[in-house]
């Protein structure tokens, strides 16, 4: 908190505080309005070898994703059974599949699905969570109650089991069509997954309740509503984004689980987990088919891991 | 201590119910007939239909029907799969396994994740620390089935080290490379838990006087650190445990184990309902009674926390 009086002085006081604080940590935040969390964790992120190694892996998959012809001039459907599971040659890099195509360029073509999932599954799970967690922090008592018992009736269930009980029921619905079978996916990760996210948010809100801006703010007369959404999501959004990030690389993995178990992804949504799942019976004779895909799979669920490990690094005070 | 147990067993019988008829829900309240492809090409005839309806009772209301399934479960009696087998039967014989299967699994990345997150943990920034880092980095980001997959075709087919599947009767010996496979996504986890627990219990206030006290150092980490540094790491192995007693079901198919998520997962395919929802019901309930037990061993744990 600062001194009420030399904050109401103005810049004048300036020269004055960084007098006393001699501190290494005050000293370079220069001159002007201190910095935010954000920007403060922005300075800190853009020095990390780590943030920017994840970074630069996550920007290529992206544009991989968006322009997937930048990338390959095959036809990832084109079959040629002349060259059923040959291995890798300078015609194709990563060989091809058992009827016939480019298995580089189905791996170039599947990244879409692959992050689309991932990210919607991710922001699903986010945004569930934190709703359902800011209020039960905010209000306490008996709605605290109810979403906490809520939340612990689905985190209850075994994920991979939950997940195949749903994604059956959807299965016997006959969903066709790319996207309402990523939507089906996206929806069973994150009705499984969102009360870890609603923890972190309630146990952030309970911490920021107490705080002396809610009780100025309500003391001023704001609205629940307002107190909540202007005052302390802002500042409790910090540990769930670090979640979400760090969850995304674990979603893309569960969607390459839940697809290898043939219940997840399909014709016409064929990404990475799809491949692995056709290419498991063949994995002695040609594990090109198998090996390619998975790899990309690591390298992308390795990037988000890293990258969340790096911003939780740099919004959590602790670990510095 | 005593009232606090009540307590806790009181708030679990809501998320039993809760939990399990979800589950029930999502299985037997599928729009259309849940028999049908059961009787090869041809329509099942209407007798059939009718006795398994009356046998699942399915033309009850939803809630009937999971109250009369309860009361059967809470006598011990898990019903019949459609084939007339004996679904307690099917999960006596798959459970043992799982079990085995789960226990090696969680000694293994006990074992060996709480040593490398206490070894990094007090030597502090340096080679192993970057090393148990990267690896765990790794660990986390490659998926299970593609670890199973790695280790059966290098170990299994060709150093033929050992057999790639293994037999009917899961050996303990037998499930030491599958529990690896299973395990090694939470040693992960549990190296990288007690690594960030350890590092910031070092610098507490205790620490420093039982230093000062001059007691040796063996007894101030093996006493003071790691007791208070376990609550975290304790809490996650207790959950593991029933995510890994069902999680299995990639494990199991990849090495041919006959375990409960292989059982489930059969069941999903073949649309045998009573047999999903028998395995949950169990596993939902050792999930519960494994969450209760690690909130009681904090007490132990920690004379800090007391329950009154």
């Amino acid at each position: 908190m600062t001194d009420p009086t030399t904050a109401a002085a103005g810049a004048a006081t300036d020269q004055g505080v960084s007098a006393y604080v001699t501190a290494p940590e005050h000293q370079d935040s220069g001159p002007g309005k201190p910095r935010s969390l954000w920007s403060d964790a922005w300075q800190d992120l853009r020095r990390r070898p780590l943030f920017i190694i994840a970074g630069a892996v996550i920007l290529l998959l992206v544009v991989i994703a968006l322009f997937p012809s930048l990338f390959t001039s095959a036809d990832p459907n084109h079959k040629d059974l002349d060259f059923s599971r040959k291995p890798p040659s300078g015609d194709a890099w990563f060989g091809y599949d058992l009827q016939g195509r480019d298995v580089y360029a189905r791996v170039v073509y599947g990244t879409r699905w692959t992050l689309l999932v991932g990210l919607a599954a991710s922001l699903l799970t986010v945004l569930i969570g934190a709703f359902f967690g800011i209020l039960a922090g905010y209000f306490g008592g008996w709605v605290d109650g109810l979403l906490s018992r809520i939340g612990e009736i689905f985190f209850g269930l075994p994920f991979v089991l939950g997940a195949i009980v749903i994604l059956n029921l959807v299965r016997n619905a006959q969903i066709r069509g790319a996207l309402p079978i990523v939507g089906a996916v996206v929806a069973s990760i994150a009705v499984l997954s969102w009360p870890v996210a609603m923890r972190i948010m309630r146990s952030a809100a309970i911490a920021a309740k107490q705080q002396d801006y809610v009780k100025a703010a309500r003391a001023l007369g704001a609205s629940s509503s307002r107190i909540i959404f202007k005052h302390m999501l802002p500042n409790c959004l910090a540990p769930v984004l670090v979640y979400g990030t760090i969850a995304l690389g674990a979603f893309i993995g569960a969607e390459a689980t839940l697809s290898f178990l043939g219940i997840g992804l399909r014709d016409p949504a064929v990404s990475w987990g799809v491949m692995i799942s056709d290419a498991r019976n063949y994995v002695r004779v040609a594990p090109h088919m198998l090996l390619f895909p998975a790899g990309f799979l690591t390298a992308t669920v390795l990037a988000f891991v890293m990258l969340g490990d790096a911003v939780r690094e740099a919004l959590d005070p602790k670990l510095r | 201590m005593g009232r606090y147990v009540l307590r806790r067993m009181l708030q679990l019988i809501p998320v039993f119910i809760g939990a399990t008829f979800l589950i029930y829900f999502l299985v037997w309240a599928v729009p259309g007939d849940p028999f049908t492809g059961m009787c090869g090409e041809r329509p099942c005839p209407p007798q059939f239909v009718a006795a398994m309806n009356d046998k699942y009772s399915l033309n009850d209301n939803i809630v009937i029907q999971y109250v009369k399934y309860m009361s059967a479960l809470l006598t011990g009696d898990f019903g019949q799969t459609y084939s007339e087998q004996s679904i307690g039967e099917l999960i006596s014989l798959a459970a043992p396994v799982s079990l085995r299967l789960a226990v090696v699994a969680v000694v293994i990345e006990a074992v060996i994740g709480i040593t490398a997150g206490i070894l990094t943990g007090l030597r502090g920034r340096g080679f192993l620390d970057n090393l148990v880092l990267v690896s765990t980095l790794f660990l986390i980001a490659i998926p299970t089935f593609v670890t199973g997959f790695v280790i059966q075709i290098v170990l299994g087919f060709q150093l033929e080290i050992l057999t790639p599947t293994v037999s009917s009767k899961a050996t303990w010996s037998e499930l030491i490379i599958p529990g690896f496979v299973l395990g090694s996504l939470s040693m992960a986890y549990v190296s990288r838990l007690t690594r960030a627990s350890i590092a910031e219990n070092r610098r507490a206030d205790y620490m420093r006087t039982a230093l000062a006290k001059g007691q040796p150092k063996r007894r101030i980490v093996g006493v003071h650190l790691l007791r208070n540094s376990a609550i975290p790491v304790i809490t996650f192995l207790g959950t593991d445990i029933g995510n890994l007693m069902g999680g299995a079901i990639v494990t199991e198919g990849i090495f041919g184990i006959h375990g409960v998520g292989r059982l489930v997962f059969d069941a999903i395919i073949d649309k045998q309902g009573a047999i999903v929802t028998g395995v949950v019901v169990l596993l939902v309930l050792v999930f519960l009674l494994v969450n209760l037990f690690i909130d009681l061993m904090y007490a132990v744990l920690d004379p800090r926390i007391r329950y009154d």
